[in-house]
């Protein structure tokens, strides 16, 4: 693996914590904290992993990707526009009345979202069906898809794990995006999951854990999934809610509540590394915007 | 009207052909599959079939899915769960995302018979009805199953078809004109038009026979397609007419007669009644037994009819 690409996927990872962060306080809501857990998953899968055209978005022969945990979709519309799906000004009208960027994701109005995800639990069903039918048409795309540690309580997942294994579904990756904490708290207090590695495992999966934020893991993990042909493959990663940012890592407040300008300019000096707009220009848009509100 | 037979063992056969016409065809089942007539296509189509076992949620996410591929996933169910298990699936998944997939619901309503309540969907065009993007169809008879399944995969988004369990008469022709949101007129008068869907579009004209032989003309009219509704052959009759019947194996909230009500308390105001399941679950029971009990039969039309006739004489139709 060569360094540089580690640096570029690490870059990218940073610019795409910056931009949720942004996009969310400019919205005035949003779910900051999983979506930072989740950035360096994003990043590797955008700008390593994915074969994808942002020129194309259609393409057939694209991998697919499907955002199970929708609340987290200021991440993928990061992503999306960091790949050039569409302006990384438009994440400035994000959850506001005529944009394409919706709360939650919509494959409908956003260019790259292949599936409307927000109700929980949903995505892996989705992604089988991709990837049954992917097969069925004899296409060698991969579907991978972010599932969160809190929707693993719907029922629906462990349906389509069933599924998946049953029908060998070895063109499909899940990521489950192990923060350990859902909405009303730690998992372990709300609902417990555990042990996860032996439940995916019992259901007829191959299992990796893994880093969530370490680039080298995530890659590896990515290639041994794909190179895994005998199955459906789940990589665990261990992430740590609102990574990248000390007051908002662990801290469960900033589920579904975005920054005040303040903190965001804590965080965007805490997170340094390049910044997609400039930061004069960044922060007069932000005024612009919040007088707006 | 010459035999019988039940819409979902005509479903069997039109998917065997349609499977062999056109490859993008693939049918996903959630374990009754011998029910819903669907294994006749997996024993055709193996690989074109996926059992995903008692599991409506992912039956319907995994049909959204396969949908996204380029196929045509039709996705069969008994229609209680089709529609009510697995409900946030078909809103947020297939009707949001507007996705391909045919959801074909076998043992709607209450002729479902002998399973009892839990069974009878009696509620399941009312949801369906409500979300956007989808088209709901209930087909008259084996004929109008055949061509409203073709004309649901010639269309792009989501289609709800429902189908019976029990055999029921030939109400239309192998060559009789479907489209999707026209209703057909099986039967001409003026003194009232009833407004029939599925089993009870032959119920219907058992009560016009009985009405002309007490000297009332009843139109009877096939609204196969309860979304979109036909907006002009329901107000062109209702002007027409004056006085009309909705009749419908289905909770009289949320189906045919609210779809009916709600057009015509916006345009046109004449004489209307519902025929229909009054807001009950129902019970155990032979499907003749439960028709009669719920009252939905031929002779249940005839008495609505006659109370739809008094208010027309007594009322006065307002129509814009």
């Amino acid at each position: 693996m060569a360094k540089e690409l580690l640096k570029l996927i690490r870059e990218k990872a940073t610019q795409i914590r910056k931009l949720v962060l942004v996009m969310t306080t400019v919205a005035g809501s949003g779910h900051p904290g999983g979506a930072l857990s989740s950035a360096d998953i994003v990043a590797t899968l955008y700008f390593w992993f994915l074969r994808h055209n942002p020129d194309d978005p259609n393409w057939m022969k694209r991998d697919r990707f499907i955002l199970s945990k929708g609340h987290s979709a200021p991440v993928l519309y990061a992503a999306l526009a960091l790949c050039g799906y569409f302006s990384p000004n438009e994440l400035l009208t994000l959850r506001r009345i005529d944009s394409r960027l919706q709360g939650h994701p919509s494959s409908i109005k956003t260019p790259g979202v292949e599936v409307s995800t927000g109700s929980l639990g949903q995505g892996l069903s989705v992604a089988c069906g991709i990837a049954a039918g992917l097969r069925l048409c004899n296409s060698d795309s991969r579907v991978c898809v972010l599932l969160g540690d809190g929707e693993l309580d719907e029922g629906q997942v462990w349906e389509a794990a069933l599924f998946a294994s049953h029908y060998s579904l070895s063109n499909l990756i899940a990521i489950v995006d192990f923060n350990g904490f859902q909405v009303d708290g730690k998992l372990c207090e709300v609902m417990n999951i555990s042990p996860l590695v032996l439940k995916w495992k019992s259901f007829g999966w191959k299992v990796l854990e893994i880093d969530g934020h370490n680039i080298g893991q995530i890659v590896r993990g990515l290639k041994k999934a794909s190179m895994y042909r005998r199955g459906p493959f789940v990589i665990i990663a261990k992430t740590v809610k609102g990574k990248g940012v000390s007051f908002l890592e662990n801290n469960n407040d900033y589920h579904g509540k975005p920054l005040n300008e303040s903190q965001l300019k804590a965080a965007l000096i805490e997170l340094g590394g390049e910044i997609y707009w400039k930061e004069r220009d960044l922060l007069e848009m932000l005024t612009e915007r919040c007088s707006l509100v | 009207m010459e035999g019988t037979r039940s819409t979902r063992d005509a479903y069997g056969e039109v998917l065997v052909s349609l499977g062999v016409e056109n490859p993008k065809i693939v049918v996903v089942d959630a374990d009754v599959s011998k029910a819903t007539r669907t294994s006749l296509f997996a024993r055709q189509f193996p690989e074109r079939f996926f059992n995903v076992g008692v599991a409506e949620q992912n039956l319907m996410g995994v049909a959204a899915g396969l949908s996204l591929t380029g196929l045509i996933p039709i996705a069969s169910t008994f229609a209680v769960f089709a529609t009510g298990r697995a409900f946030d699936q078909v809103r947020n998944t297939i009707a949001y995302g507007n996705c391909n997939v045919k959801i074909v619901a076998t043992h709607g309503g209450i002729t479902v018979g002998e399973d009892g309540a839990s069974h009878q969907s009696i509620e399941d065009i009312a949801l369906m009805r409500v979300l956007p993007n989808m088209k709901v169809i209930v087909p008259a008879d084996a004929f109008e199953v055949e061509k409203a399944l073709r004309a649901a995969v010639r269309i792009y988004g989501p289609v709800y078809i429902r189908l019976g369990r029990v055999p029921v008469p030939t109400v239309t022709s192998k060559c009789s004109h479907f489209e999707i949101g026209r209703a057909n007129v099986l039967r001409d008068g003026s003194d009232l038009a009833i407004l029939a869907t599925g089993i009870m579009v032959s119920e219907s004209l058992k009560a016009a026979e009985i009405l002309s032989s007490e000297g009332v003309e009843s139109a009877v009219i096939n609204v196969h397609t309860i979304k979109p509704l036909d907006r002009e052959t329901v107000l062109e009759t209702a002007k027409r007419c004056g006085a009309l019947i909705t009749a419908e194996e289905h909770s009289i909230v949320g189906g045919l007669g609210s779809a009916v009500a709600e057009l015509l308390s916006t345009e046109c105001w004449v004489a209307l009644g519902m025929v229909g399941v009054k807001d009950t679950f129902g019970e155990s029971g032979s499907p003749k037994e439960l028709m009669k009990k719920y009252g939905i039969t031929a002779g249940d039309i005839v008495e609505k009819a006659k109370e739809v006739l008094n208010k027309k004489k007594t009322g006065r139709a307002v129509c814009r």
